[in-house]
């Protein structure tokens, strides 16, 4: 088995990367810029880090009071204005799997089963270790940008959208494509048009495989190979049935069973090709698609290949049951479990006088007094997600080793990537809020405070399991003693956020509890 | 007994010296069966489990020409269901279920499901733990209003709040609602020491979460759940008993069917927990799902083990206990164009335990003829799941007519069924 030879660069490199000031530019104190927008109170700077961002980080604040809130607010929807830490930029460049096209991610896939078949003890082993690298390697890039990166707006819409076009890493293939299809369906269409987001998630393999719309075919279709085995012999309606309960109309949006059915024929012919050329593996296979005309949502619609399909996406990407049903996921991720009709009102109008444009809906919804309304500081409950990189964003632990932040979201009920079913992870109090979480919390809490989680010790990316426990390899530095989070640090960055109960309960406790009791608190619970 | 305690107070502290009495309590077999403590067990199947393949209508010739290549043969012919009368057969990888049918401790209710026609899984599973079919206004699930209509079990002031377990990192919808209830974390995490088992620490956090808010509430019932399941899941009786489970079969694999033991384990010593819910996920079959062996058969095959590990492992305490398997629809008649099916309606729902009339099919056959499916292409529903779960109330729990009004909003109440799903 060969070694990785990119382990200890990448080592080294995330060193580099972490402890950065987390949400920006260099803070450069001018007394005019903070005289000028020193409006924004502790407790609103926190509300608006809370909601856009994955958290405060050490400086933010301060960097907001700087700016003004209205700028960084502007600055958040416009990733593109800030340039991403060095650092963090090279941490992820050294992360191979993270940058293969689909059909190379699928062919690695290919010849690592074609080998467990030849060989089937050690190409099974090899064959399982590529895909721990893989897994490691994508939940590497999700959580060093989610905890380092500056564009956190971009990072919490990269979540909020994964979740809302899920796909389970666990099923088959998708096991190999799902980085890519948060690099190239997700990402950058995050604070972009709802209309490329829907197309690009629908051409994704990894769309087409999860929701079965792959070998989805017009009943009677023959395949060229004839007798194959498993050959597909008519339709199947998951993903049209899923295209409009969750990812547009809403399951109350206005549409029946036929129309499910009358969907998933036109969108017979979807599919991927594992040999073909290009980057993306979309195949629109004549062959495959019902010819036959359709009455959908009380159209007609004549036989047009692949059009009908592109049009389908036209239309649900502009129905008004989609900008609501976007509207009001949109307002309970960022204002209350239990959205105000006035904002969602507000949003769905947003959304179809833009034709759908997601960064002006959210320029509407951070603008909102429903938004903005200090009853809503605090008040939603965190998801696992949430809590964990919020918890290392205040700590400004270094993060070289993401495998203990893995395995807390695993414990927690949310492992990344993980969620089987195409609904994605809720966002509510009443989804988290349970008698085990609390405790799951507080034991992460009292780990990360006092250094024993790791975080902040590099591990070889995937050392072979025969040189495990052999970790005085040259170029490996010594052992480091766990270094315990700074509580006055933490207390400057959490501000208001930590009631004055809580700060009082601390001082009776000891020293080395108290940075976990923070995290561990009531008041970091919340956002 | 008396070394029982002292090494729990070793563990966990001294505030639970009454469980050990209520451990002897459930394994007091001798008391009237009207004295002993009644259970409920509910396992979910999320994502709709094809039960026309789990309990199989063999003798309709629909079934057959509807499921060319997934549809299971006749009982005696090779990979065949198991026959469990003259027209319905059971799934091969069930096989371990058998004894229990056999015994009379397991039985079905075919064409069993939700009047609401949704084939959305997400709003069918919100009805099913939410029993209002068609109303998403309903906040509470109704285990949790099941919980508030019983009596605790003991004369302890205070409800436990492991009168109502779950397994899992998550509550589930079925038990939103203001009775407390507790989770368990599924695999062996359940029951080991964490960080607030160090008396410092769990000092200071007591003291964070001493409030009567939501947090505080659910910290609390997390530190009391979890010194009771310290106490019944490695107090030196549970041990013993583990070593005679594990002696009496093969070792547990992972999964379902050591999560089944564990809750079992538990149930079993610890007389205050009534109610117990369960989630296993995998079940959307559209695709490849295949006959007597494949992806349904490899599904089925750890639950069939686990339950009959939780049957076995409940030992007398399963005369007293009622294990309900649901799911939140059927799946469509006729397979798809990929040896899979699709989003169906009526459904098989499960019932095993001491007070279930089994050895029967119960329900109305409404048949697969094409004029009978609902709406051209599922299984029509013909017993309304919540009449059985109005029978399990009140038979085994004796509920009274007011009471499940109460349970079952909106639903008129019918004591006289046309089932008799549970003795009584």
């Amino acid at each position: 088995m060969s070694s990785h030879p990119i382990g200890l660069r990448r080592r080294q490199l995330l060193n580099l990367c972490a402890g950065l000031p987390l949400a920006g530019a260099p803070l450069i104190a001018s007394r005019t810029v903070f005289a000028q927008a020193s409006a924004v109170s502790d407790a609103e700077a926190l509300h608006l880090l809370n909601r856009l961002s994955w958290g405060p980080a050490p400086g933010d604040v301060m960097r907001m009071q700087q700016m003004g809130p209205d700028a960084w607010v502007d600055e958040q929807l416009h990733p593109q204005r800030l340039p991403l830490p060095e650092g963090l930029t090279r941490a992820l460049d050294a992360l191979p799997f993270t940058h293969l096209s689909q059909r190379d991610a699928v062919s690695q896939y290919r010849r690592a089963a074609q080998q467990a078949r030849r060989d089937p003890e050690a190409g099974k082993e090899a064959r399982q270790e590529m895909l721990k690298q893989l897994s490691l390697e994508a939940g590497e890039a999700r959580l060093l940008r989610a905890v380092g990166s500056p564009h956190q707006l971009q990072e919490v819409m990269v979540e909020f959208w994964f979740n809302h076009f899920n796909v389970f890493a666990g099923k088959g293939l998708d096991r190999v494509l799902v980085e890519n299809y948060e690099q190239e369906a997700i990402r950058p269409h995050v604070l972009g048009r709802f209309r490329d987001l829907l197309g690009a998630t629908a051409h994704h393999p990894a769309m087409l495989f999860y929701l079965d719309n792959w070998q989805s075919v017009a009943p009677g279709f023959q395949p060229r190979h004839a007798g194959a085995k498993n050959a597909p012999t008519g339709l199947n309606e998951n993903y049209a049935r899923e295209l409009m309960e969750l990812h547009t109309l809403g399951v109350d949006g206005g549409y029946s069973q036929s129309d499910v059915t009358e969907l998933a024929r036109m969108l017979t012919g979807w599919t991927f090709d594992l040999r073909a050329h290009g980057s993306s593996l979309f195949m629109f296979d004549p062959q495959r698609h019902d010819m036959g005309s359709k009455n959908w949502l009380g159209q007609t619609v004549a036989a047009r290949g692949q059009a009908e399909g592109e049009w389908a996406l036209d239309q649900l990407a502009r129905h008004p049951s989609t900008a609501r049903h976007i509207s009001d996921k949109l307002a309970q991720y960022f204002v209350a479990d239990e959205p105000p009709a006035s904002l969602v009102d507000k949003l769905s109008r947003r959304f179809t006088t833009t034709d759908g444009d997601i960064r002006a809906v959210l320029q509407t919804l951070f603008a909102s007094p429903e938004f903005r309304d200090p009853a809503r500081y605090g008040a939603k409950f965190k998801t696992p997600y949430r809590y964990v990189v919020s918890a290392l964003r205040a700590s400004a632990i270094p993060v070289s080793n993401v495998r203990p932040l893995l395995g807390a979201l695993r414990q927690q009920g949310m492992p990344l990537y993980g969620c089987p079913t195409p609904d994605g992870y809720k966002n509510t109090e009443q989804a988290w809020l349970n008698p085990e979480a609390i405790t799951r919390r507080v034991g992460f809490a009292s780990a990360l405070a006092s250094g024993r989680l790791s975080v902040d010790r590099p591990t070889e990316s995937l050392p072979p399991m025969a040189n495990r426990g052999n970790d005085a390899a040259p170029n490996s530095p010594p052992s480091p003693q766990p270094q315990p989070v700074d509580l006055n640090s933490l207390l400057a960055t959490l501000g208001s956020g930590i009631s004055g109960k809580t700060r009082a309960a601390l001082q009776t406790e000891p020293k080395a509890l108290q940075a976990a009791l923070v995290l561990g608190s009531p008041d970091f619970m919340r956002h | 007994m008396q070394r029982r305690n002292l090494m729990r107070a070793g563990l966990a502290g001294m505030t639970t010296f009454s469980v050990g009495r209520h451990a002897l309590a459930a394994l007091n077999t001798d008391a009237h069966p009207a004295d002993r403590p009644r259970r409920l067990v509910v396992v979910f199947l999320r994502g709709a489990v094809d039960g026309l393949n789990v309990v199989v209508p063999f003798s309709d010739p629909a079934y057959r020409s509807s499921r060319p290549t997934i549809g299971l043969r006749a009982p005696g012919q090779p990979g065949g269901a198991i026959a469990l009368d003259a027209h319905f057969g059971l799934h091969p990888a069930l096989s371990p279920l058998m004894p229990l049918w056999t015994a009379g401790k397991l039985g079905f209710v075919h064409a069993c499901g939700s009047p609401d026609p949704s084939r959305s899984h997400f709003d069918a599973q919100d009805y099913m733990e939410s029993a209002t079919p068609g109303r998403k206004s309903t906040q509470d699930g109704w285990m949790n209003r099941l919980l508030g209509l019983l009596p605790a079990e003991t004369g302890q002031a205070g409800a436990a709040p492991t009168r109502g377990i779950s397994v899992g990192p998550v509550l589930p919808r079925i038990y939103a609602g203001p009775q407390p209830v507790a989770n368990l974390a599924s695999g062996d995490g359940a029951g080991k020491p964490t960080a607030l088992d160090r008396p410092r620490v769990g000092a200071a956090f007591d003291k964070l979460y001493a409030g009567q808010d939501s947090l505080s509430a659910a910290y609390q019932a997390s530190r009391q759940a979890h010194r009771e399941v310290m106490d019944s899941l490695q107090g030196p009786e549970a041990q013993a008993q583990e070593m005679l489970a594990a002696n009496n079969g093969a070792p547990l694999p992972n999964g379902f069917p050591a999560d089944a033991a564990r809750l079992a384990r538990l149930l079993r010593n610890d007389v205050r927990v009534q109610l117990a819910f369960m989630a296993v996920g995998g079940w959307d079959t559209h695709a490849n799902q295949g006959a007597d062996t494949g992806q349904l058969a490899s599904r089925l095959q750890p639950l069939g083990h686990g339950l009959a590990a939780l049957a076995q492992g409940l030992g007398p305490v399963f005369e007293d206990t009622v294990i309900l398997v649901m799911s939140e629809f059927g799946r469509t008649v006729r397979q798809n164009g990929n040896g899979g099916t699709d989003h169906g309606h009526g459904n098989v729902l499960w019932a095993l335990g001491g007070p279930v009339a089994g050895g029967q099919i119960h329900g109305r056959w409404p048949g697969l003829d094409p004029s009978a499916q609902y709406e051209g292409r599922d299984l029509a529903v013909t017993t309304d799941y919540r009449d059985v779960l109005a029978q399990v109330a009140a038979r085994h729990f004796g509920l009274s007519d007011q009471d499940l009004s109460a349970l079952l909003p909106g639903h008129p109440v019918h004591q006289a069924s046309s089932f008799s799903l549970i003795k009584g």
